[in-house]
């Protein structure tokens, strides 16, 4: 019979943000999101830039910026280099870093770094999407 | 012989420096606690980093890295943390003490030399060592895009081959009254220590399916490896650095307090002296009158 629930621990090296039961959890993989349900076969992946939603008594969403994620049957550990609860997350300064990296990748300048400069944008995007849904549907109402 | 006045100078003055210490004391107390939290908050980071790197490692039979490889030590690279500020006791002295002693053993290598904290920065600079970089100011609050800055330095000199081996020299907190001074290897990576002080075996020998190849997922677990190794030296000796100079305000309060009392004694023995005096003099004035 499998597992009713998991225990999800979401950690960043300054601190622990999410040590809690799951019934399900998405992931942003490094190769594509996966879904995980418990009873998963353990399982280790690289994470890329994206949202991680979890259900547990409602549904949580965060901003997960690359990272490590480990899954086993009853538990799943993410070791993200960033993260962020949707709640936590500032849209206005989302939204600037986001204009910034439009406007570095549109001046056409040869010297810029594209890789930095993409990622930035990459992450502003992720976040401004994360917290977006979380203003429009309040936490715990699924 | 000192007047009143002079007695009542030197305690307002003694007084005032207590002041000073004791509020010292207290502004230490509370970067202490707040370092300790930082240290605390990124301990699951730590072990669960440690935990996924070890099992990642132990499946590779002949891990291979960059941060891995091993080179005759020719050229050495030391990170020496010192602190921020002095009047911190012997904090500073002992830590300085403990890298001479690491620089003289290695003498014969090519040394190279990163202070982080201002303390050992003049120090160093000052003995005409080879700094290649420095960090000051990181170390009252140790912000991880720092850390990562470090990391990528070292990780970088070592890859490239300018240096060969790492080391990290800091003082380690122990308690509020002492600290550890520790010399650790940082670059390469030892993958035996990294296997040792398994604490949960069990999920070591899981058999993942793997989204990477293992290769990949190393390459990628090494670097936050260094990192969390560097975060880990820089949150212990901020949190040494408050302790040392907790305890060395506490004991310069406490001695103002001796001396205040000496003083005081001291005044009212000029005083009582004095007024002992004038009775004297009334007594045997008035004796000779009658």
């Amino acid at each position: 019979m499998l597992p009713e629930s998991m225990e999800l621990i979401i950690v960043t090296p300054t601190r622990q943000l999410v040590r809690t039961g799951a019934r399900e959890v998405t992931l942003p993989g490094a190769n594509g999101y996966l879904g995980i349900l418990p009873g998963h076969a353990p399982l280790m992946t690289e994470l890329g830039i994206g949202e991680l939603t979890f259900r547990g008594t409602g549904q949580t969403e965060l901003s997960v910026i690359r990272g490590f994620a480990e899954v086993l049957p009853d538990r799943v550990t993410v070791l993200a280099e960033t993260a962020e609860l949707a709640a936590e997350i500032d849209l206005e300064r989302a939204e600037a870093a986001k204009a910034r990296a439009q406007k570095r990748l549109a001046a056409g300048d040869p010297n810029i770094d594209w890789d930095r400069a993409g990622v930035a944008l990459q992450r502003a995007l992720i976040r401004i999407q994360v917290a977006r849904k979380y203003r429009s549907v309040p936490a715990n109402s699924h | 012989m000192p007047t009143l006045l002079d007695f009542r100078r030197h305690i307002r003055s003694v007084k005032n420096t207590q002041q000073i210490t004791r509020a010292m004391k207290f502004v230490a107390a509370a970067r202490l606690r707040r370092a300790q939290e930082a240290a605390l908050a990124a301990r699951p980071y730590a072990k669960e980093l440690m935990r996924v790197l070890r099992s990642t490692i132990s499946r590779i039979a002949e891990p291979h890295h960059p941060l891995l490889a091993r080179r005759p030590e020719e050229k050495v690279l030391a990170l020496v943390l010192t602190g921020e500020r002095g009047l911190a006791g012997a904090f500073n002295t002992n830590l300085l003490r403990r890298a001479n002693e690491f620089f003289r053993a290695n003498k014969g290598r090519e040394l190279s030399i990163i202070p982080l904290g201002k303390k050992g920065r003049d120090a160093l600079r000052k003995a005409g060592f080879n700094l290649i970089a420095e960090y000051i100011n990181v170390l009252s609050r140790v912000e991880f895009a720092t850390v990562r800055e470090i990391s990528n330095l070292v990780s970088d000199l070592y890859s490239q081959g300018q240096v060969d081996s790492v080391y990290v020299i800091f003082s380690e907190f122990k308690t509020v009254m002492s600290a550890n001074l520790t010399v650790e290897k940082l670059l390469p990576v030892d993958p035996a220590r990294v296997r040792e002080g398994s604490e949960e075996p069990s999920s070591a020998h899981v058999d993942y399916i793997y989204e990477q190849t293992e290769e990949q997922l190393l390459d990628r677990l090494l670097p936050r490896y260094v990192e969390s190794q560097v975060q880990r030296a820089m949150l212990e000796s901020s949190a040494a650095e408050h302790a040392a100079r907790m305890t060395a305000m506490e004991s310069a309060t406490t001695n103002a307090g001796d001396v205040i009392e000496t003083l005081t004694l001291h005044m009212n023995k000029v005083r009582q002296a004095a007024i002992t005096k004038e009775i004297i003099e009334i007594v045997s004035g008035a004796s000779t009158t009658v």
